[in-house]
């Protein structure tokens, strides 16, 4: 996507994440954490800001926050601060956010990436092993969500705006990286390493579609070269990662433009428009927002003991990174397998299942990765919405090592196994798709065939090699495809020979 | 009835014991301090009542007495709250226009225990807006007015539940106090005004002036009241993470009148001649005497840093009322401009409209010292200051036990006398306000009069030692018999004594 532009300029992204926190309750009070509730009743008065409310931290929050911060490798704070940020909006009902300013609950992390490379870059970076870079993560805090404004009359049924509390004071935490990102596709793919990370620990389901994980860029632009920053901009609201790969797009090339025609960068929060694929100024940064911070003396110093930080690393699980590089090394499957594998973690627990279960990994991959996978996006299905099951794989794959069901057969079985779960064995006698191996129904085939193309075989026992796959394909036709490939050679070899 | 109306003035001790051995009954005693309530209306120290409630709790209350099973030494007992601890089902305006006509849906922590405890709670008292300020004046329901000389402040910003308390309509109140606003309507109304170490009793309720130094506590007319007040509403909450975890332990049974041996420490600072009016100076100095003549030893120290505990008080207290004060926007509860014509109207207007004058100037104070650009002169240091003063007390309690100051520059002024002079309103809480910055228990006593209006001794000891202090002040009051003396009785009304 990038052009001739790159040659001169370097883009410089950076993105601050804010992803829900998985908990049953709410960040400071008591109030359940639900999606799509009648408005304004999964609320307390402490979310209402009434009178007299104190907020308490819900320590299911921390011990998520410890498990983010461990799997990016971070710094978990042994004391950290809740501060109020100060500012009036109807859906913010106490006239401030809590939140973490200066001392956030981990610092200093960061992940690694795989940016998704196209075409021809394909083969080249796999070539060179592929294109991992490390991103550095500045900071991971929490702070409490806000409610929800709708000026919308069709949805607030009135010219008033109304306001919904639900998701005011959910838990979050904001994951800001480092401007380390230099391509749309990084931040994108900085994104998808996140999310996965996020998901394996438990911490968030980060469903861009329930707002669960939101994002902002930053953007700016400098002459390849240079080590000063430009001017950067800020991306509000990005909820998808096309979006956001879109949006970083337009707003560099628009940011290069500018330059080139002489103007320069402002400090601004941006739109974009998906349909115009346009960022646009919503706000200009000049007179900087003083939300007069201060440490919240409702709450106490967030204090984590180091024993504790241990227990929670102890309960983590192998993380997406690790679990690749053993793929690798235990099962010697290649690195992009592994990568495609451990994406998901219900997908690399079924590999490894099914890989036990039937002996052969590299069968195994190849099931998953190429035709699993192909059957749930065709479907738009979760892997769990399948009947599918690492013993049925397993099972599928053994017949086929056996040499008793062939690979077009189990090709053809498969569909319905995702579908409708059953006995790979069983489903095989009932469809009659047993391999044929037995030397005297092969030898009838291959008679027929050979009897039926003199030039071919003539062709070939003049030397040329070539049509042997002809003949081959005439005979596993023949068979509706249950010859035993191997076996079909080796007969029409001799009998060509002969 | 006339048994329960004198019983009234009398103290905790006396009722109960009339209570059980069935003298008066708890609907009486409701029914005596709702009729003094009407006596007093010229004091505008209450501002709700819970007639038929409370009424209705009697009744309750004496059938477990008759049973034999009060719930605890305070069942039957009338009580009332500052209008800014909320009570489920009753108002709570703060004194403001802000707050007119909401209603809490939620029990505070302090009304639980206190439910729990079978008190009955028979109205809620006046007080200064938000609790900001020293004379009960700044209220949207007028003035309080002292009890010993209705032309007098009762103090405040706890005005309404000193000045109930000293005109005998309750024998128990509760206020809240940010820099000396239980201590000194305490002091200018003549009863035992009692604020324990902060985190001691559960803030959850309380609508918050400056977090970090709220702390609600009791007024009575005998310091074992107020013990007994602690051990009932003391402890630790859950619903207030600033709350302490430690257990309050017995506190009147610690009340044997023995202080021999206790060193008690007289900072400098708090009795230079120019601080304090020379009659208050006395009446403590004659206090102290008393405590000598019992064993007590007094010794001089020092605690460098007073002179900008104001100055201090004001950054802080401010700054988070700033921000504590922000919820009130219109929005969701309380006063909403009518007819705004944008967001920025809306919150404006109502706001304008809504907030008294102090607190606007408190807010806007709070919202300067935290501006971009000012914080760290301002915040910040005082943050540091609080930690000197702190550190003063610190020093101090090695080498004492506890430490006695008066607890007022002068005695009760007269209405509107400080009304157009902040700064001077301020000031009167000089002796009170390191005691929020350090977090302290700290009591006040009654220790005499000067022309006839009452003066306080103040008594401040180490965290969570409320013990120490209540143990000197009872000691004090059995050798004196300043609590014993009654205010004037309503206008009209034949004198009482």
């Amino acid at each position: 996507m990038q052009d001739h532009t790159d040659l001169s300029w370097e883009w410089v992204i950076g993105l601050e994440v804010h992803t829900h926190l998985k908990t049953e309750s709410k960040l400071f009070s008591p109030a359940p954490v639900v999606y799509g509730a009648e408005p304004n009743h999964a609320v307390h008065p402490i979310d209402l800001a009434l009178p007299g409310v104190l907020p308490v931290l819900n320590e299911r929050v921390v011990e998520l926050a410890i498990r983010l911060g461990l799997a990016i490798h971070g710094t978990v704070n042994p004391v950290s601060v809740f501060a109020r940020k100060n500012y009036f909006y109807p859906d913010l009902p106490k006239g401030y956010q809590i939140s973490q300013f200066e001392d956030p609950i981990v610092s200093d992390g960061w992940l690694e990436i795989e940016p998704e490379v196209r075409g021809q870059a394909k083969k080249k970076a796999a070539a060179g092993g592929g294109g991992r870079r490390r991103i550095g993560i500045t900071r991971a805090h929490i702070e409490e969500d806000a409610g929800k404004s709708i000026h919308d009359v069709a949805i607030a049924g009135r010219e008033d705006s109304c306001i919904d509390l639900n998701r005011a004071g959910v838990p979050l935490l904001e994951i800001v990286s480092e401007p380390d990102m230099r391509t749309a596709a990084e931040a994108s793919a900085y994104l998808r390493a996140l999310r996965s990370i996020l998901r394996y620990i438990g911490v968030s389901d980060a469903d861009m579609e329930k707002g669960q994980f939101r994002c902002d860029a930053n953007v700016s632009v400098r002459p390849r070269g240079s080590r000063e920053l430009g001017t950067r901009t800020e991306i509000k609201n990005l909820n998808s990662f096309v979006h956001v790969e879109e949006a970083i797009e337009a707003e560099a090339r628009r940011q290069i433009e500018l330059i080139e025609d002489g103007g320069t960068v402002v400090q601004a929060t941006m739109g974009f428009d998906p349909v115009r694929r346009r960022t646009s100024v919503q706000r200009l940064k000049e007179n900087s927002d003083d939300y007069r911070y201060f440490p919240d003396p409702d709450l106490i110093p967030l204090r984590i003991e180091a024993d504790r930080i241990e227990a929670v690393r102890a309960s983590l699980p192998e993380l997406p990174d690790e679990k690749r590089s053993r793929f690798g090394s235990e099962y010697g499957l290649s690195d992009y397998d592994a990568g495609v594998l451990t994406a998901n973690r219900e997908l690399a627990a079924f590999f490894e299942e099914t890989a036990k279960a039937c002996g052969s990994p590299k069968a195994a991959a190849n099931w998953l990765t190429r035709d699993l996978l192909r059957e749930l996006r065709e479907r738009d299905v979760e892997l769990e919405e399948t009947s599918l099951t690492p013993a049925i794989l397993a099972s599928l794959i053994r017949l086929v090592e056996d040499g008793r069901l062939t690979a077009r057969s189990a090709a053809e079985l498969f569909p319905d196994l995702v579908s409708d779960g059953g006995d790979p064995e069983v489903l095989m006698r009932e469809r009659g798709l047993e391999a044929v191996s037995d030397a005297g129904a092969i030898d009838g085939l291959v008679d027929q065939v050979v009897e039926a193309h003199p030039d071919v075989v003539q062709q070939i026992r003049e030397g040329d090699d070539k049509p042997l796959n002809f003949l081959m394909g005439k005979v596993m036709q023949a068979s509706r495809g249950k010859a035993v490939p191997a076996q079909v050679r080796k007969t029409l070899i001799a009998r060509i020979r002969s | 009835m006339a048994k329960a109306d004198s019983l009234l003035a009398g103290d905790l001790s006396d009722l109960r014991g009339a209570l059980d051995r069935r003298d008066c009954s708890a609907v009486e005693l409701v029914q005596a301090s709702l009729d003094a309530m009407d006596a007093r209306a010229d004091l505008a120290a209450i501002v709700f009542r819970r007639d038929e409630a409370a009424l209705t709790e009697a009744e309750a209350a004496d059938e477990r007495i008759a049973s034999g099973k009060p719930a605890s030494p305070l069942d039957g007992l009338p009580v009332v709250l500052k209008d800014n601890i909320v009570q489920a089902g009753e108002p709570a305006t703060c004194a403001s226009r802000i707050l007119e006509g909401y209603v809490s849906p939620f029990d505070s922590g302090v009304v639980e225990r206190l439910q729990r405890a079978g008190a009955i709670v028979v109205g809620r008292a006046n007080l200064d807006e938000f609790a900001m300020g020293s004379s009960t004046e700044n209220s949207i329901h007028g003035p309080s007015r002292n009890p010993w000389d209705p032309e007098r402040a009762c103090g405040g910003s706890s005005g309404g539940s000193a000045a109930a308390v000293a005109a005998g309509l309750v024998p128990l109140a509760f206020g809240s106090d940010t820099g000396g606003s239980i201590r000194q309507p305490a002091s200018f109304c003549g009863v035992v005004g009692f604020k324990p170490t902060y985190g001691r009793v559960s803030r959850w309720g309380l609508v918050a002036y400056a977090s970090s130094l709220d702390q609600i506590g009791p007024f009575a007319r005998r310091v074992a009241d107020c013990a007994l007040a602690l051990e009932a509403v003391g402890g630790h909450d859950d619903r207030d993470s600033t709350s302490l975890p430690e257990v309050v332990p017995p506190l009147r049974s610690r009340l044997d009148g023995d202080v021999s041996g206790l060193v008690v420490g007289l900072p400098k600072e708090y009795f230079a001649p120019e601080g304090a009016q020379p009659g208050v100076l006395a009446r403590v100095r004659e206090a102290i005497g008393v405590l000598e003549g019992e064993g007590v030893r007094f010794v001089e120290i020092s605690l460098p840093h007073t002179a900008y505990t104001i100055a201090t008080y004001y950054i802080i207290a401010t700054a988070e009322a700033s921000s504590n004060l922000a919820r009130f926007d219109g929005v969701r509860y309380g006063r909403r401009a009518e007819h705004p014509k944008d967001l920025l109207d809306l919150y404006e207007r109502s706001r304008s409209e809504g907030f008294g004058a102090e607190v606007k100037r408190r807010i806007l104070l709070g919202t300067y010292v935290l501006s971009a650009g000012y914080y760290d002169a301002y915040y910040v240091k005082a943050q540091k200051v609080r930690t000197l003063i702190r550190r003063d007390f610190e020093a101090a309690f090695g080498e004492c036990d506890a430490i006695l100051t008066p607890t007022t520059p002068e005695t009760a002024f007269a209405l509107g006398a400080k009304a157009g002079d902040p700064l001077s309103m301020y000031l009167s809480d000089v002796y009170t306000v390191s005691a929020n910055l350090a977090g302290l228990p700290a009591l006040s006593v009654p220790c005499g009069f000067v022309d006839g209006m009452p003066v306080g001794l103040q008594l401040l000891g180490k965290p969570l030692d409320e013990a120490t202090i209540l143990r000197i002040g009872d000691a004090f009051e059995r050798r004196t018999d300043h609590h014993r003396q009654s205010p004037p009785g309503p206008p009209g009304s034949p004198g009482t004594d």
